[in-house]
């Protein structure tokens, strides 16, 4: 027994409380993410959101009645101020859209480059492998959204706007070379042409031309009688 | 309102308000499935089958406007170059997940009935609106190009 005992005396008791890895390791995982999910935890629920019954109606705007510019004196400023008010019709993109600087359409308000991508082909309506007629048809569809109308084509390529100031548009519309029109077919191209009246009811939530198609016609028709003016 | 539809060489009397799309009308009423809904706004291709010999995107094209119209979809697609096609797809094994694959077809068939030997411009031209979104272009390019060189198409040369 003394033997025992003096063995124990010479190497005193260790008690050592042997704690493992893993259980340490749990614990710190635990307090990260109690940490993380506090710090990350939404501050406000995410709320339902409703559909709109109706696509929001695009805001109509108006164009100067003929009559109005009656008061400008100076014939030649009378026909510079007509046109520019058919300008905000012209520099539309219901209407720039069509008439691109290249053989690619543009789209939106934005005026971006035509999706999917499409050339004009020889007669404006698309490449015989991709014409118009695949997507677009004689009137805009709701359910897709594609607009339409039975002439649905691009301007020739001679009467380019995008990338124009508004002045050189005008002299582009007056040579018969470059519109293939002469004044009454012009007058009638933007009095009358249904392609060109689609821009008033472009469909879906896209912002139609300002004013009507009449009130255009009316402008181009005053305008060309006072002597079709063009600015610099 | 009633319209005839008539589809892959059969009439059909079909009762649908005008405005429904073709791709619904085929799909529903029809049962032909193998025509696909992608995007249903014309940007995909998916839905793509042949008007009167052309390739137009049903998702965007109103039962009433499709009425008295020859309309081919993918269950019955035939002559040279779909043969050939089919063909060249499944050796290039050109699908992956084979959703667009059908739009794809009937849009390269088309293409191959009006320039029989398309270089890569024409083919991509032709392609621009099919989508695939596991990008399987090169090998439905390759297949095209395979399928070119394979079909007879004398009425139509490049």
């Amino acid at each position: 027994m003394s033997w025992r005992h003096g063995f124990r005396s010479a190497r005193p008791a260790r008690r050592r409380r042997r704690i493992g890895c893993l259980p340490l390791l749990a614990i710190i995982v635990a307090v990260i993410v109690l940490v993380a999910a506090i710090a990350l935890r939404p501050r406000a629920l995410p709320q339902p959101q409703s559909i709109a019954a109706a696509p929001p109606k695009s805001e109509v705007t108006h164009l100067r009645p003929v009559a109005s510019f009656a008061s400008i004196g100076d014939p030649q400023a009378r026909s510079l101020a007509l046109f520019a008010e058919a300008g905000r019709v012209i520099q539309h993109p219901r209407c720039m859209n069509c008439h691109p600087r290249n053989d690619r359409p543009t789209q939106t308000n934005a005026m971006r480059p035509h999706v999917p991508w499409v050339s004009r082909g020889p007669d404006g309506a698309g490449e015989p492998t991709l014409r118009c007629s695949t997507c677009h048809h004689a009137a805009n569809f709701e359910a897709s959204g594609v607009p339409g109308n039975p002439e649905w084509k691009l301007a020739p390529i001679e009467m380019a706007w995008q990338g124009t100031s508004l002045g050189e548009i005008c002299r582009q519309m007056l040579d018969p070379a470059r519109s293939h029109m002469d004044r009454a077919a012009l007058l009638h191209h933007m009095a009358e042409d249904e392609l060109v009246g689609w821009a008033w009811h472009p469909g879906g939530t896209r912002s139609p031309a300002p004013g009507t198609q009449a009130e255009f016609g009316a402008l181009i028709k005053a305008w060309l009688d006072s002597g079709a003016r063009c600015p610099a | 309102m009633s319209y005839q539809l008539v589809v892959n060489g059969r009439a059909h009397q079909i009762e649908e308000d005008g405005q429904t799309p073709l791709l619904w009308v085929l799909r529903d009423t029809l049962h032909l499935t193998g025509t696909k809904y992608g995007c249903g706004i014309a940007q995909c291709g998916a839905c793509t089958v042949h008007v009167d010999g052309q390739p137009m995107r049903s998702c965007s094209l109103p039962l009433e406007a499709a009425a008295g119209s020859q309309i081919v979809t993918i269950e019955a697609v035939e002559g040279p170059e779909a043969d050939a096609l089919r063909a060249a797809w499944v050796k290039r094994d050109v699908p992956q997940c084979g959703f667009c694959q059908s739009g794809q077809i009937m849009s390269a068939v088309a293409l191959l009935r009006v320039k029989s030997i398309p270089n890569d411009d024409d083919i991509d031209q032709a392609m621009s609106g099919n989508i695939c979104r596991c990008a399987t272009y090169n090998r439905i390019r390759a297949a095209i190009h395979d399928a070119a060189g394979s079909s007879s198409s004398p009425a139509n040369p490049a």
